[in-house]
């Protein structure tokens, strides 16, 4: 085997190299690794500049923040990846899940959720996240119908009717809910934070809102749950496949336009949780709430590379974490920072830290 | 001539503004290799492609088995039991080569036997069946491209230009795969340029030129003929020999 490798030093497997050469090595993970790459040089960057203790608080806080981005960027990545559609009412998906969610929360089962004990108050939280998904589900599976289905094929359509769409939708909120700001408070179990103990070593003291890990909690399973659908069954497979070829999918016998649905359905449904987590997180509802979100979740799908699930993840980290670190530092900067850093990646990767190629 | 499983009569197409299919009348008989002739642009990827719905038809009908398909969608006719490979060979590159066959098997997990079969005839596909599609060579790609059309049984099978810029090495593979199919009594309307590997497999023929089918037969009768074959194939034949 070594002398193979000497004999043919392009054939070496990256372990090899790495015990060689740090510096290949490091080439190899800047090339083949983009988003590890740069999600590594953020976090060495930041702990250099900002005191080790606010430096965890603020990395789990973006940590969060990039999780409730990630649900509300994720179903519009997989509209645009497999459909090729760009669906800008997305955000008024994710006001509709907020005011949803709120509902549930704030009238239906107040009572469990203002309730000291962690299981009443999961009595109302559950129901609210499915409730959220549920009606932006419904309403993503009559928007479709009405509204994507006649300019499939035809972005600049899809913009002009999709932006229409998202201000009937808005104004539908206005209409049910009515034209003002609704507060919603946390469940109690939800709210507060957890104190480090003092004596503890390096993160000692520290304190952590409960909000946040329960976030990043759901955000990972959330995560989790998508790549086994996407790696493990057919579906999974089939949206692959339709990502590169729709045509073909056709061929082999499956109704694309089904899958389409589905997909549309599904990714509002993210749409509706992410909305409600990040509802719950403002603990204030506007029908425009999603809307403002929406240049963070552009950011996000094109700086992950459009249609890949994984891009989205690290995309939504990447920008939660400069957003939290920037924002420490100078935080006129914060928003200047988000899109800077696409800008940045862009230049480096036109197609996104982990393309999907259409073929 | 054995009974015919796929008839088409006056089959029109046009691609954009183009008129590509001008009245096409084409016999493919059950459990016969039929090769499809012509030269570049007489419209015979047209003809699959039309067949199989995704060019839309705009005149005559396409009846299949007794059943009039023309304004069928494309995954009714693949469910109906015709697959297709297309020119471009259509795997999906990001897919591992088991997706591929696994998202072809669309009437649920793959049968074993038949997987076996498929390994014992392109041997690259065991090999590789968990990398990507994606990096295959072109003529394994192929070979992905057929195995995916026939890892269930099919009544039909629609194959445009197999041949096209592979090795000779691969294509006397291809040509034994054809053979086997053949065999098992399988349809196939095969595109070819290459008319010494239609000569071979060929049972019927039919030739096409500017979008309509000027001569249907045997390939007995065409292989013998050669004042026919420069009538109808002209250089083209020379060319791809």
């Amino acid at each position: 085997m070594t002398e193979e490798t000497t004999a043919m030093p392009m054939s070496d497997t990256g372990a090899e190299r790495q015990r060689r050469r740090p510096i290949e090595w490091l080439k190899d993970v800047r090339d083949n690794k983009a988003h590890l790459f740069l999600l590594g040089i953020m976090l060495l960057a930041s702990v250099a500049v900002i005191d080790f203790r606010t430096w965890l608080v603020l990395t789990i806080s973006g940590v969060a923040m990039g999780a409730m981005l990630f649900l509300m960027a994720s179903g519009m990545t997989l509209t645009f990846g497999l459909m090729s559609v760009l669906n800008l009412a997305h955000g008024a998906f994710i006001s509709l899940g907020a005011f949803a969610g709120g509902t549930v929360l704030a009238f239906w089962l107040d009572g469990f959720a203002g309730s000291p004990s962690f299981l009443l108050n999961l009595v109302a939280i559950v129901p609210a996240l499915l409730f959220a998904a549920v009606v932006a589900g419904v309403v993503g599976l009559v928007f479709e119908k009405l509204v994507i289905m006649p300019v499939y094929g035809d972005h600049l359509k899809q913009i002009l009717v999709t932006v229409g769409g998202s201000i009937i939708l808005m104004q539908l909120i206005e209409v049910v809910w009515g034209p003002n700001e609704i507060p919603v408070t946390r469940p109690d179990s939800l709210s507060g934070a957890f104190f480090v103990p003092e004596f503890l070593p390096l993160i000692g003291g520290i304190v952590l809102e409960k909000y946040r890990l329960v976030a990043v909690v759901l955000g990972l399973a959330i995560y989790a749950a998508m790549l086994w659908v996407i790696d493990r069954t057919r579906i999974g497979i089939l949206i692959r496949a339709g990502v590169e070829s729709r045509e073909m999918v056709e061929v082999q016998g499956y109704r694309i336009h089904l899958l389409f649905l589905g997909v549309f359905v599904a990714g509002s449904a993210l749409a509706g949780l992410g909305g409600v987590m990040w509802g719950m997180y403002k603990e204030l509802l506007t029908p425009h709430m999603g809307d403002e979100m929406m240049i963070s979740v552009i950011v996000v799908i094109i700086l992950g590379g459009l249609g890949s699930i994984r891009g989205c993840f690290y995309g939504a980290l990447l920008v939660g974490l400069i957003n939290l670190y920037i924002g420490f530092v100078e935080p006129r900067l914060a928003a200047v920072a988000t899109v800077g850093l696409m800008v940045g990646v862009l230049m480096w990767r036109p197609q996104g830290l982990i393309p999907v190629i259409k073929v | 001539m054995a009974d015919p499983i796929l008839t088409l009569s006056g089959v029109k197409a046009d691609i954009d503004q183009y008129h590509i299919l001008h009245g096409v009348d084409l016999t493919v008989p059950k459990g016969e290799l039929t090769v499809l002739l012509g030269r570049n642009g007489a419209g015979k990827s047209t003809t699959l492609r039309t067949i199989m719905g995704l060019t839309t038809l705009t005149g005559g009908t396409l009846t299949y088995q007794g059943q009039d398909i023309s304004r069928w969608p494309t995954p009714k006719i693949a469910r109906a039991g015709i697959a297709f490979v297309p020119e471009s060979m259509g795997i999906f590159g990001l897919l591992t080569v088991r997706e591929n066959l696994v998202l072809a098997a669309v009437n649920g997990p793959m049968d074993e036997a038949r997987l076996q079969w498929i390994f014992d005839l392109f041997p690259p596909l065991k090999k590789f069946w968990d990398k990507s599609a994606g990096t295959l060579s072109g003529g394994q790609k192929q070979m992905l491209a057929i195995a995916r059309a026939v890892i269930e049984p099919r009544d039909l099978l629609l194959v445009d230009e197999p041949t096209k810029g592979l090795a000779p090495a691969i294509i006397n593979d291809l040509a034994d795969a054809f053979e086997q199919l053949k065999a098992q009594q399988v349809s196939i309307l095969l595109v070819e340029q290459n008319f010494n590997f239609s000569r071979r497999l060929g049972q019927t023929v039919a030739v096409m030129n500017d979008g309509a089918v000027v001569h249907a037969g045997t390939m007995a009768e065409l292989a013998e003929n050669d004042e026919l074959q420069q009538d109808l194939l002209g250089l083209g034949l020379g060319a791809h020999q």
